[in-house]
């Protein structure tokens, strides 16, 4: 007799227990549901926040970084004189090694016509450092921006460059919208 | 030498005129060749309907766990399981999105006003708790990629004595709490940083990474999944939901015959033995009296712990950067000149003034403040728990798995020589 009640009674502490833990995990889902999106996030850089402080080259979980550089092609001058492509105040103008603003050669130069030259990064070859981007940022038009690419990026639950960014520059964004280039912005800007 | 000072000249002339007219340095060319802009490539991030397949198949593994816990009773099928799982939700999809990291994407959007939890995650997060509430730890036996890789590796693990693995269960809520406060104040994901297995899966690890990696397997060869037993934060929410759990894994699927071969089968030591029945009136009256005791304390816990982790807010508030910057910048003003010191740089490049930086920065601090004393009373009530549940005795009659430690791998059920049907296997 006195072992069946003491059964039951665990019995009971059991049961009402397991009711205010479902309670609590529904009241803790119910909460957050609300809160919730269907959208699913990416990370990705915002070009105008970015200083090119070069963490993306070396903080990214991937090695080479899924950052890349991506020349906005609408927002390109096609420079001869490419402040991104050549150092700042190299002596001849040829595309030798030590005059090349890119440490690993992943930009292309390709003659368009006279005097314009059409520049394509080598994602390949690209490692995210920024030194291109600076260099167009600071004299030219800011075409080559840092973007996050997400055919290599793996969407970590938080970005290991977002969180040493030192301008807060790297932010989710929705999944359907996932790159912020300046040429969508140069375009709206003139229409 | 003439070529350079142009070309100075020309960009200082252009920087000057794009300033003024707020248009672009260099104006698009026309081109005459007929040329055509191309655009920039953007490679999709992996699709939206991916994702919730990643929920589909977890439901999917933790039924089928389930199934195989409670019904088929197979240790061999749990295997198989939880080697599916390492290979889907470990290295094909590297270890993201994961229900132990879940807690913190929870945690931001509680806190965080901007942010907003993604429907998967909030999933990975409900789901496995749902199911160890009716079935016990089925997502740790088969479904978690982090204990499968551990799993695999146990080759000739150890007992260990029941103190030290009654102190080392307390680390996970410290963790759980320190996930929780970083999470809330959002300065980091400290879960997801310290995540020792996941440099494995994307075979990218950086050497401190694979090191402690490396630890935490070679550990586990002897003491068998140490980063679940130890560390696993989403572990400690597990174990109070499958300790309440309705249905739960037996060793026996019938009358336990006090046969003591599954005593040692569980490498875990989550399988406890029948108590002894010599129990005096006097050793109730004892009991009672230590429960009443303990149970009064737990106010004083957690006020004491509280009032600790208050106190030791400034310590934890320094992981967060805006604040370790600030603090940089009061202790150390001639940094400012360092040219090397990135985030220094931007700072000060960045227009903002140094007051609202101070002020942010104690608005952070503020909520550490909150944060300690919630960490700390936290901290404080599960000790206090940890004590009370010492002081109660709760009688067995036979071998059972702890239902809070077991993971219900089914390591223990071929063990058992009792069948289904009650009747006992010969032994050799």
């Amino acid at each position: 007799m006195a072992d069946d009640k003491k059964f039951n009674r665990r019995d009971f502490i059991q049961n009402s227990m397991r009711i205010t833990l479902g309670l609590a995990v529904a009241g803790l889902g119910g909460l957050t549901l609300m809160r919730s999106t269907g959208r699913n996030y990416v990370w990705q850089i915002d070009p105008f926040k970015c200083t090119q402080c070069g963490r993306c080259a070396t903080s990214c979980v991937m090695t080479p970084s899924a950052v890349k550089c991506v020349n906005a092609y609408d927002l390109c001058g096609y420079c001869d004189l490419c402040t991104g492509y050549f150092k700042n105040g190299v002596k001849d103008l040829n595309t030798g090694a030590e005059n090349l603003v890119c440490p690993t050669s992943a930009i292309n130069r390709k003659f368009i016509e006279e005097p314009y030259f059409q520049f394509d990064i080598n994602e390949k070859l690209c490692i995210g450092c920024g030194k291109c981007v600076k260099g167009c940022t600071s004299f030219g038009n800011g075409s080559f921006i840092l973007q996050i690419r997400h055919d290599r990026c793996k969407n970590c639950n938080e970005c290991a460059i977002a969180r040493l960014c030192p301008s807060d520059a790297i932010k989710r964004v929705p999944a359907d919208k996932p790159y912020l280039i300046k040429g969508d912005f140069v375009k709206k800007d003139k229409s | 030498m003439r070529k350079y000072l142009t070309i100075i000249l020309f960009l200082i002339a252009v920087t000057y005129s794009g300033l003024v007219t707020g248009q672009q340095r260099f104006p698009k060319p026309e081109f005459s060749t007929g040329y055509v802009t191309p655009s920039p490539t953007t490679p999709e991030p992996r699709a939206n309907l991916l994702e919730y397949t990643d929920v589909v198949v977890l439901v999917i593994v933790l039924a089928i766990a389930s199934w195989i816990a409670i019904r088929k009773r197979s240790r061999r099928a749990m295997l198989w399981l939880s080697v599916f799982s390492l290979i889907y939700f470990g290295f094909y999809r590297e270890g993201c999105i994961c229900s132990i990291g879940a807690i913190q994407n929870v945690t931001l959007t509680l806190f965080d006003p901007l942010y907003a939890i993604s429907l998967t995650a909030l999933l990975f997060f409900l789901i496995p708790l749902i199911f160890a509430l009716f079935f016990g730890r089925t997502f740790c036996a088969a479904a978690c990629p982090l204990g499968a890789i551990q799993d695999l590796l146990i080759i000739t693990p150890f007992s260990t004595p029941v103190w030290i693995r009654k102190t080392l269960s307390f680390i996970p809520y410290i963790y759980l709490g320190l996930a929780v406060l970083y999470a809330a104040t959002g300065t980091d994901f400290i879960i997801c940083r310290y995540d020792p297995f996941v440099g494995f899966f994307r075979a990218n690890a950086s050497f401190n990474m694979f090191l402690i990696g490396a630890c935490f397997l070679g550990l586990g060869l002897f003491f068998a999944r140490p980063y679940c037993r130890i560390f696993c934060p989403y572990g400690a929410l597990l174990n109070l939901m499958s300790r309440f759990s309705k249905w739960h894994l037996a060793i026996t699927p019938a009358q336990c015959i006090q046969c003591k071969l599954c005593s040692t089968s569980c490498p875990f030591d989550a399988i406890e033995q029948p108590t002894e029945e010599v129990k005096s009136d006097e050793q109730e009256g004892v009991n009672l009296k230590r429960f009443i005791i303990f149970g009064l304390l737990i106010p004083v816990w957690i006020i004491a712990g509280g009032y600790i982790g208050s106190k030791s807010h400034v310590f934890l508030s320094k992981a967060n950067p805006q604040v370790h910057l600030t603090e940089l910048l009061i202790a150390h003003p001639e940094l400012k000149n360092d040219v090397n010191n990135i985030d220094i740089q931007t700072f000060l490049t960045s227009g903002k003034s140094f007051e609202v930086q101070v002020k942010e920065a104690e608005v952070i601090r503020h909520k550490f403040y909150i944060g300690g004393w919630i960490f700390g009373g936290f901290i404080g009530f599960i000790i206090g728990m940890m004590l009370l549940n010492q002081s109660v005795f709760r009688r067995r009659k036979d071998y059972q798995p702890n239902k809070g430690d077991c993971y219900s791998c089914g390591r223990c059920l071929k063990y058992c020589p009792v069948k289904k049907d009650g009747t006992v296997a010969e032994i050799d």
